[in-house]
């Protein structure tokens, strides 16, 4: 594939990154080294993406303020706040 | 055109992978008006996941089998769309279907992602459900580490983003879908220290007449034998991963060689350390939520899973429901396209198919049994979960808790269990402890029924998809919008 994407800007947790158009929100975090972003609630352990496809809900997010997204489902855009229990 | 017949259509097709599209181009080649309900962006379902083709408008079909059948039914699908036949509706989730008195198929709809939505609901007289599966999973020490993925989340991973989940990487469970993973892992360049196989593959002796009937998959294979090779992937054997271990991720695994039946051999564990992603897939779960809720039969296939019963003109037993692709049984996507094609056809007049098509159907459907056969779920897979092993990872429910629900409390049975442990009441309501919770509840059962009803009980899930209090309070509202 000769296309090559168009640089953005997204935040995580505040913090401005770079990335390229054509990822998902998951794949965003994974590339910063972030492997989970959420808490369960009983127990208050780490998750992050595992079905991958939108089957499990493990990776749920909140993206511009609209709580519980799929991380794996949801294409990043400029400009996206992405906010969640991980360190930027 | 009236807002009413804007809404109103000859044949709802659910889904947009090989089965769907299918079923969508050959409705709509045979004049029916079709609409197509599809959770992705863009068609292509999980086999033919590609990049986003607004950013990469011309996919190279890298690394995917069947590129140019996806090809010519994208090509067939979009000219339907331009011809005004076909609507097509993506990102969009069905979280219920119902029978109106009519016998049309009403299609409730919400967003598979963010808050906007073409139509809340859409009716058609036919209704072809193509939902496909997911990576059927087994629970086991740390498998809710962070790093621990379906291993077609991470093909999917691959396929949507171009870049990798990790770094080095096990694939394990059972089955041929482990080899493209792995491939497609090694391809993008990532390290694949192991590939665990449970079965033994002598298991597929006894099939060869059936393996045979379909020698695409023997080409598969030798390529995928090439891979491995060029990449030294270690392909284990009788081999499974027994712990996931790790702190706040996975970090290494433990594996060992099993027994027939799946029992650990003392003395052959092995650590393998400097593992960041391991990827289980122990067959696939059909999607049957649909299909089972508007009351088509269903049974349990060769590889345990609980699938919908179809006639030779993939026709449920419920008026006008009809059903292709891994709700029929799990067997891949060339199986999917032809029950896709039927299925459209018979929806839109009642066409039967060509004794050749049928043919090839039974071909692969027999493939498909002796796949299943030679890949059993391990019998004794149980035996790796210790009391405080999660089994449903949403509601946090321990193996401890599931067993003592089965054994003191009688929950011998999924639905009893999910009353009495939380098992699957959680957000992915028991898609992905399901299978697992069924097995654990009917433990011991020796009535063959008992596992069947146990699963379908668990599949019956009126509300297919988790939604806002909001969106059903706004139904009644909705039905002007139709009407």
């Amino acid at each position: 594939m000769s296309t090559t994407p168009q640089r953005i800007t997204v935040t995580l947790n505040s913090k401005p990154v770079g990335t390229e158009q054509g990822r998902s929100v998951g794949a965003v975090l994974m590339g910063e080294g972030i492997k989970a972003w959420r808490t369960t609630r009983n127990e208050g352990k780490p998750r992050g993406l595992f079905c991958g496809i939108g089957a499990c809900y493990d990776c749920l997010v909140t993206i511009d303020g609209q709580p519980n997204q799929r991380a794996c489902m949801v294409e990043v855009c400029d400009s996206m706040n992405i906010e969640g229990d991980f360190d930027a | 055109m009236s807002a009413h017949e804007e809404f109103a259509f000859d044949v709802a097709v659910i889904g947009a992978g090989p089965a769907g599209l299918s079923a969508a181009v050959a409705a709509a080649e045979r004049g029916a008006k079709v609409v197509v309900c599809d959770t992705g962006t863009q068609p292509g379902g999980q086999f033919w996941r590609h990049r986003p083709e607004s950013v990469f408008p011309e996919p190279d079909g890298h690394g995917h089998h069947g590129w140019k059948t996806y090809l010519d039914l994208r090509a067939r699908f979009d000219a339907a769309i331009s011809r005004g036949l076909l609507r097509y509706l993506p990102n969009t989730q069905v979280w219920m279907t119902e029978r109106e008195d009519a016998g049309r198929f009403v299609l409730r709809l919400t967003p598979a992602t963010g808050t906007a939505i073409e139509a809340a609901t859409v009716r058609a007289a036919k209704l072809v459900s193509c939902t496909g599966g997911y990576d059927r999973q087994l629970p086991l020490p740390g498998w809710e580490l962070p790093g621990v993925m379906a291993a077609g989340g991470i093909q999917a991973f691959i396929k949507a983003n171009g870049t990798l989940p990790g770094k080095r990487f096990v694939v394990a469970g059972t089955g041929p879908f482990l080899l493209p993973v792995a491939a497609n892992i090694a391809e993008a360049g990532g390290k694949v220290v192991a590939v665990c196989e449970s079965a033994s593959l002598a298991n597929w002796l006894p099939h060869l007449g059936a393996a045979s009937g379909v020698p695409g998959k023997a080409l598969e294979g030798a390529e995928y034998a090439g891979i491995f090779a060029k990449h030294r992937i270690r392909y284990r054997t009788r081999t499974v991963v027994t712990e996931v271990l790790g702190e706040s991720s996975a970090k290494s695994v433990r594996i060992a060689k099993v027994d027939a039946d799946g029992a650990v051999i003392a003395g052959t564990e092995q650590l393998l350390e400097d593992v960041d992603v391991v990827g289980f897939g122990w067959g696939f779960t059909p999607q049957v939520e649909l299909a089972v809720a508007l009351g088509a039969t269903t049974r349990i296939d060769a590889d345990g899973s609980l699938v919908c019963v179809v006639d030779g003109q993939q026709a449920s037993n419920v008026p006008g429901l009809y059903l292709a692709g891994e709700v029929t049984g799990v067997g891949g996507a060339v199986l999917a396209v032809a029950e896709g094609l039927v299925a459209g056809a018979a929806a839109a007049n009642g066409e039967a198919p060509s004794a050749g098509t049928a043919r090839q159907i039974q071909r692969h459907r027999r493939f498909a049994g002796a796949m299943h056969r030679a890949h059993p779920v391990p019998e004794k897979w149980d035996d790796l979960l210790a009391d405080d092993t999660l089994v449903c990872r949403c509601e946090e429910v321990s193996h401890g808790e599931v067993v003592h629900a089965r054994v003191e409390l009688g929950a011998t049975d999924a639905r009893t269990m999910k009353s009495f442990t939380r098992t699957g009441m959680g957000w992915c309501q028991g898609k992905v402890c399901g299978f697992a919770v069924s097995c654990l509840s009917t433990k011991g059962a020796d009535d063959a029924g008992t596992e069947q009803a146990s699963l379908a009980a668990f599949a019956k899930r009126p509300v297919a998809a988790p939604l806002t209090l909001g969106e059903i309070s706004t139904l009644d509202s909705r039905q002007p919008q139709d009407s």
